[in-house]
């Protein structure tokens, strides 16, 4: 039983990192109405800055945190401007596909830096946090990701309903003309959505590393395309869904690693997703689409 | 106060308003009548910087709105009911005004404006924490227009506000943008709801695929043959 309730936690940690991810997914898709196919390799750039500040250069922690959030909400916002921005009025299936072009050029640039060989990373995270309840583990990685994703829900939550550039990007979100006939600058919406995508990515990106402490190129990868899993299992555009989507997701991962098989595990993943599209189209806590009238 | 100077608009090949200028005065009420499909709606989209025109001018107190990016307009004066009203469904009534007051940053303004609208629509305080998209067709055209009131407009855009409502609803809109106008906001109202649109008028544009084929005094209009035969039913 004690077994059970350590992969749960451990299950939840994971998710908790899905969930920081797939709240950029899910953020930029409501408002920006595109799949950002990059965000996961925003995630490893997160990861290598810390890396090269923090392992490598040996300079203090909250440093390094700093330094990848910073570069990681700069490179977001770039991505933004120079790739997507000229495609506003294009199909979605170009803009899909300059995401992907995006995601490789990010992959490969990482690959031409730092190489092919993943670097070990030094978790963030002092060892001296973990405890032991009941004879369960629990590592300082799993409570600080589990504690920092539950403060960034908590303060996302109340930036979005409270503030005003909150509610100009859920009326964006709602309708990009209407919005603007508010007063409400759609393009610097956008770009911070995508700051706050990435700012987000980095932190989920240091703490990935931290539990699974290694950083390659393609570190990003599987976990964005989790976290977007995530996002469309809670419903893409739904920031409680993608929150909800991405702990669900960690769990389920975690637990048939556990119990059923760790090969298998990704495939569970992705058949839950199937279920649950079949069941419910528009994701666990996905809004009706409002045909117009 | 507004001139519309030859505007020319294209969605692709198609011409969509081929050459149309025409101006409002401040305290007026302006009526741009015409059938579906005449360009009433784009002329709109065109002077709040919705639609770019491929060619001519609009000028709002001597500033060419044209020049301007759309989402700074508001900040002119100006506000639009679209169409459709297109309020934001998923806010509350309450988030939906105060999206409107988005162009003023003082906040006793706002509230000062906030009472203004409360006064000309009780409905809205009523169901004020109420989710936009859960009001009646009548509800949401009165929070469209008590949002683009929240700016202080000097002007203000209305895209067929009688659209969908009935008859008793289409009174008590337009007897509310009587009561704007008398305030001493300018009005400029797309309709093809043309009896009415004329009764409340100063001056009315009779617009047919894109071009201005008649103008004058409302009055005058709605006593015109043609105007009865084509827009009045009789």
């Amino acid at each position: 039983m004690s077994s059970f309730f350590s992969y749960l936690i451990s299950g939840i940690s994971l998710g908790s990192i899905y969930a920081l991810i797939a709240l950029g997914y899910t953020m930029v898709y409501g408002i920006a109405k595109m799949l950002n196919f990059a965000h996961g390799d925003v995630i490893m750039i997160g990861g290598y800055i810390a890396w090269l500040v923090f392992s490598s250069l040996g300079l203090p922690v909250w440093l390094a945190i700093i330094c990848a959030v910073i570069v990681c909400v700069i490179l977001g916002v770039v991505i933004e401007k120079i790739a997507y921005k000229p495609l506003r009025t294009a199909t979605p299936l170009a803009v899909l596909i300059t995401a992907i072009g995006v995601s490789y050029l990010l992959q490969n640039t990482a690959l031409l830096t730092f190489g092919p060989a993943s670097k070990t990373f030094t978790s963030v995270v002092p060892d001296s946090l973990g405890i032991s309840i009941g004879g369960i583990d629990i590592t300082g990685e799993t409570i600080v990701t589990i504690v920092v994703t539950v403060l960034i829900m908590v303060g996302l939550t109340l930036f979005v309903n409270y503030t005003k550039s909150g509610k100009a990007m859920r009326a964006v979100s709602e309708d990009r003309g209407a919005a603007q006939l508010m007063g409400i600058n759609v393009n610097r919406t956008i770009s911070l959505t995508f700051a706050i995508g990435s700012a987000l990515a980095a932190v989920a990106g240091i703490l990935l590393c931290s539990t699974y402490p290694q950083i390659g190129p393609y570190t990003g990868a599987m976990p964005g395309i989790k976290a977007f899993t995530a996002a469309v299992f809670g419903g893409i555009g739904s920031i409680p869904g993608a929150m909800i989507g991405g702990i669900v997701l960690g769990i389920i991962e975690n637990l048939s690693k556990a119990y059923i098989s760790s090969q298998l595990s990704d495939a569970i993943v992705f058949a839950v997703l199937i279920v649950v599209l079949l069941v419910k189209p528009t994701g666990l806590l996905g809004k009706k689409i409002n045909e117009k009238v | 106060m507004l001139k519309v100077d030859n505007i020319q608009v294209y969605y692709g090949m198609i011409n969509a308003i081929k050459g149309v200028s025409f101006e409002v005065n401040e305290g007026e009420v302006i009526a741009l009548i015409g059938a579906n499909g005449a360009g009433k709606t784009t002329i709109l989209h065109t002077i709040t910087g919705l639609v770019a025109p491929k060619s001519g001018h609009v000028y709002f107190e001597d500033k060419d709105l044209t020049k301007i990016p759309p989402h700074k307009i508001v900040y002119l004066g100006m506000a639009h009911v679209p169409e459709g009203r297109r309020v934001f469904q998923q806010l509350t009534v309450l988030e939906n005004l105060k999206l409107g007051a988005f162009s003023i940053k003082d906040n006793a303004k706002i509230e000062e404006n906030l009472k203004y609208v409360y006064a000309h629509f009780p409905r809205l305080e009523e169901r004020k924490n109420q989710v936009a998209g859960t009001l009646s067709g009548g509800e949401q055209q009165m929070l469209a227009m008590g949002r683009a009131l929240m700016s202080n407009p000097k002007i203000i855009l209305m895209d067929e506000p009688s659209m969908g409502l009935s008859p008793l609803l289409v009174n008590e809109i337009f007897k509310i943008i009587g009561e704007v106008s008398k305030d001493g906001t300018t009005v400029l109202l797309v309709e093809q709801n043309a009896k009415k649109a004329l009764s409340i008028a100063d001056r009315a544009y009779v617009l047919e695929t894109g071009n201005i084929v008649m103008e004058g005094k409302a009055s005058e209009l709605l006593n015109d043959p043609r105007i009865k035969a084509a827009y009045l039913g009789e």
